[in-house]
């Protein structure tokens, strides 16, 4: 069952190398986690200025910061950057921090390849973002690469974004082959699947959902490069190809893809709701199968994403059903988070209420999904605002929220030193009305027919989007705030205690803050402390 | 640790064997669009006597248009014509090359609607080949087809396009890989 480290080497009580080689060289999971953490906080950045961009030119309508073709590139490095770049690496940062901690193992089960894997990630994007700097600019077709615009009419730089691609999903199947190999081989002696943390399910999911797809979106990269250099007609329709097969492997990846960027989410809100309302997680079960249904069904509804290329009726149906059977295994995880809260004994530290807001903000989300999952409707709504609406209200407000919620509900912990309260609440003040500030009008837009992808727009949207772009601005300032929040911690935070939270629950808690720099060397014993988190 | 190894290794070869489905996604969907007739995909010719050809008329569209940056002249000789099911009936298309540098074109077809896609027989069909012209030179050429008199009842008419590609890059392309 679970293997436990053997053979203790000889410099049994090291701690980290000094200087860069500590980073360069490092196998410690605690190490990796906090470099892909750091990665994607500046990737967030980046992309965060493109999205600045991108609003900036939309503040007034007609034409006048940036050129249309510069704005299609921000448009596919800010799409591309923060879902490769930040959402992803960031989860992978904090598989890395927290599973081993969480099934108290002493490491991942691989530390080498886990090295590799994060080291791989910023040569990818330093490839993607040299582009810019390339005869033809960067990548300019969207984040979904739709061939012919990535193929026949692509700038000669999509080489290095297929490349890039490929590195990029190298780097997230290293990863999960790494997280699966860990929980099912290193769990301490006694938990069982059914007792694991609920992070750590969400990632054992996630992890084989990311094994089934990346390798699908590498071999449509992998087609694209052979029709542009190599004379195949995989999507050229001059050559007996077809486009429409792009979209179909493209979204075969894509959607269970988007369920990667939210389902370790599910995990880190549950937990946070649990400590916060001072009781275990409620239907702690349906949690689980509800993630396993909600990953399972992620295969047989991508069509939904391409309900306007004159698919038979039969096949719209299909995809429509299908899709809206997902709001059920969600519906069951929202009503267990309040079910939690129920009665709960609650307070709001800034963790908690990032997590309420999620529950709040993505449901809002997930609503707008099931309009969209509408065929007949999505007719009216497909490539508008509204999809860009949808979407950010499940990736910012969702899976960003979350991975704030779970610094500010962790980094005392990773430290061992407070963030400052008061300004971590600011910050999600602040966060939370900019976003809804950003997001909530372009419904509005969406439904008034306004195109998404576009650089300019008709007059009567001028109003609402001129909100949207102050909102974003805010939005954006905002988290710079957060960088300050985490970096006054670090420096000058108060002593955390190792529980940290009065009602949190779960091994990682039982160490102490900041952990050793090798924990669990022994596997604790479960039957004494608690271990479901 | 074997197993540790063991994992990794099942979890390598589902990795492998995920990027090989990605690719055998391309002849699956082919199938698929094969049988349902999406896109309006028409296969290779196909011919056989009817017995019972049927008494339908059957009104047929034809309609040519060229891709993007093509800038061949490309028609059929009639827009529309009517044609009783399970009857052989021909239609030219005349190729004028406009440029003045041989180019190498290919025309591809489709059938609206879908559904009746697989009733659309081609007996002989430029389709299937490339068209090869020199600079301003002009064919006609023709094509053969049948229509099946098992089209559903609720088909009256059918229309079939084609789309004229420019793959003189392409052909030149695979040459110089070869």
């Amino acid at each position: 069952m679970s293997a436990v480290i053997e053979g203790h080497h000889d410099d049994h009580h090291h701690g980290p190398a000094k200087g860069i080689t500590r980073w360069l060289y490092t196998t410690n999971h605690k190490d990796i986690g906090s470099l892909y953490l750091w990665f994607s906080f500046i990737m967030l950045f980046i992309g965060g200025a493109m999205a600045m961009v991108i609003r900036a030119e939309l503040f007034e309508p007609g034409s006048q910061i940036v050129s249309p073709e510069f704005y299609n590139q921000m448009v596919t490095n800010h799409g591309l950057i923060m879902v490769f770049g930040v959402i992803m690496p960031a989860f992978v940062g904090l598989a890395n921090w927290l599973i081993p901690m969480q099934i108290g193992a002493p490491d991942m089960a691989l530390p080498r390849l886990n090295n590799l894997s994060f080291w791989i990630l910023p040569a990818a994007f330093g490839v993607l973002l040299a582009t810019f700097f390339m005869e033809g600019g960067a990548p300019n077709f969207g984040w979904t690469f739709y061939a012919p615009l990535s193929t026949e009419y692509a700038p000669p730089t999509v080489t290095y974004f297929i490349f890039a691609v490929h590195i990029m999903g190298a780097s997230s199947i290293m990863g999960s082959i790494n997280v699966i190999t860990t929980i099912l081989n290193m769990r301490a002696p006694g938990m069982t699947l059914m007792k694991m943390p609920l992070f750590v399910w969400s990632w054992l999911i996630t992890a084989y959902l990311l094994i089934a797809v990346m390798p699908v979106l590498a071999g449509a990269v992998t087609m694209m490069l052979m029709d542009i250099h190599f004379g195949t007609s995989f999507f050229k329709a001059g050559g007996g190809g077809d486009p429409v097969l792009f979209q179909h492997i493209f979204w075969f990846f894509g959607h269970p893809e988007v369920y990667i960027m939210i389902l370790p989410a599910f995990g880190i809100v549950s937990h946070i709701i649990e400590t916060f309302s001072r009781k275990p997680i409620f239907g702690y079960d349906s949690m689980v199968y509800a993630i396993a249904s909600i990953a399972l069904l992620s295969f047989v509804v991508w069509a939904h994403h391409m309900f306007t290329v004159g698919m038979p009726i039969a096949g719209e149906l299909f995809f429509m059903y299908s899709t809206m059977l997902i709001a059920i295994p969600t519906g069951v995880k929202v009503f267990n988070w309040l079910s939690t809260m129920f009665k709960g004994s609650l307070t709001f530290e800034t963790p908690m209420l990032f997590a309420i807001a999620f529950v709040a903000l993505f449901t809002i989300g997930g609503l707008s999904g099931l309009m969209l999952a509408i065929a007949p409707a999505d007719f009216q709504y497909h490539d508008t605002y509204f999809v860009v609406a949808h979407f950010h209200y499940v990736l910012v407000p969702g899976a960003l929220f979350s991975i704030i919620a779970a610094v500010y509900y962790w980094l005392p912990k990773w430290t061992g030193y407070m963030y400052d309260e008061f300004m971590g609440k600011t910050h999600f003040w602040l966060s939370f009305v900019s976003v809804n500030l950003t997001f909530f009008p372009m419904h509005f837009v969406g439904l008034a027919g306004m195109p998404r992808r576009i650089p300019d727009y008709a007059m009567q949207f001028a109003d609402y989007n001129m909100i949207v772009s102050v909102g974003a601005f805010l939005f954006g300032l905002s988290q710079l705030l957060f960088l300050y929040v985490v970096l006054k911690a670090i420096i000058y935070g108060k002593k955390a205690t190792g529980q940290v939270w009065e009602g949190a629950k779960g091994l990682e808690w039982t160490l102490d803050s900041p952990p050793a720099y090798h924990t669990f060397e022994t596997p604790p014993n479960l039957e004494a402390g608690e271990a479901k988190g | 640790m074997s197993s540790i190894k063991k994992s990794v290794s099942k979890l390598f070869l589902a990795t492998i064997g995920m990027f090989l489905f990605g690719f055998a996604l391309v002849p699956i969907y082919d199938v698929f669009c094969e049988i349902t007739g999406l896109n309006g995909k028409v296969t290779g010719p196909t011919f056989s006597e009817y017995e019972d050809i049927g008494n339908r008329e059957i009104k047929i569209t034809f309609t040519t248009t060229n891709n993007n940056g093509m800038p061949w002249f490309f028609d059929s000789d009639r827009p529309q014509m009517k044609v009783k099911t399970g009857e052989q009936n021909l239609m030219s298309y005349v190729f004028t090359n406009t440029t003045d540098k041989p180019m190498i074109a290919q025309a591809i077809p489709s059938v609206s609607p879908g559904k009746g896609a697989q009733y659309f027989h081609k007996t002989e069909c430029f389709c299937f080949e490339q068209q090869y012209l020199e600079p301003g030179e002009s064919i006609s050429i023709p094509l053969k087809f049948v229509i099946d008199p098992d089209l559903p009842a609720d088909i009256s008419s059918l229309a079939l396009g084609y789309t004229l590609f420019d793959i003189t890059k392409d052909q030149m392309m695979k040459q110089a890989s070869n």
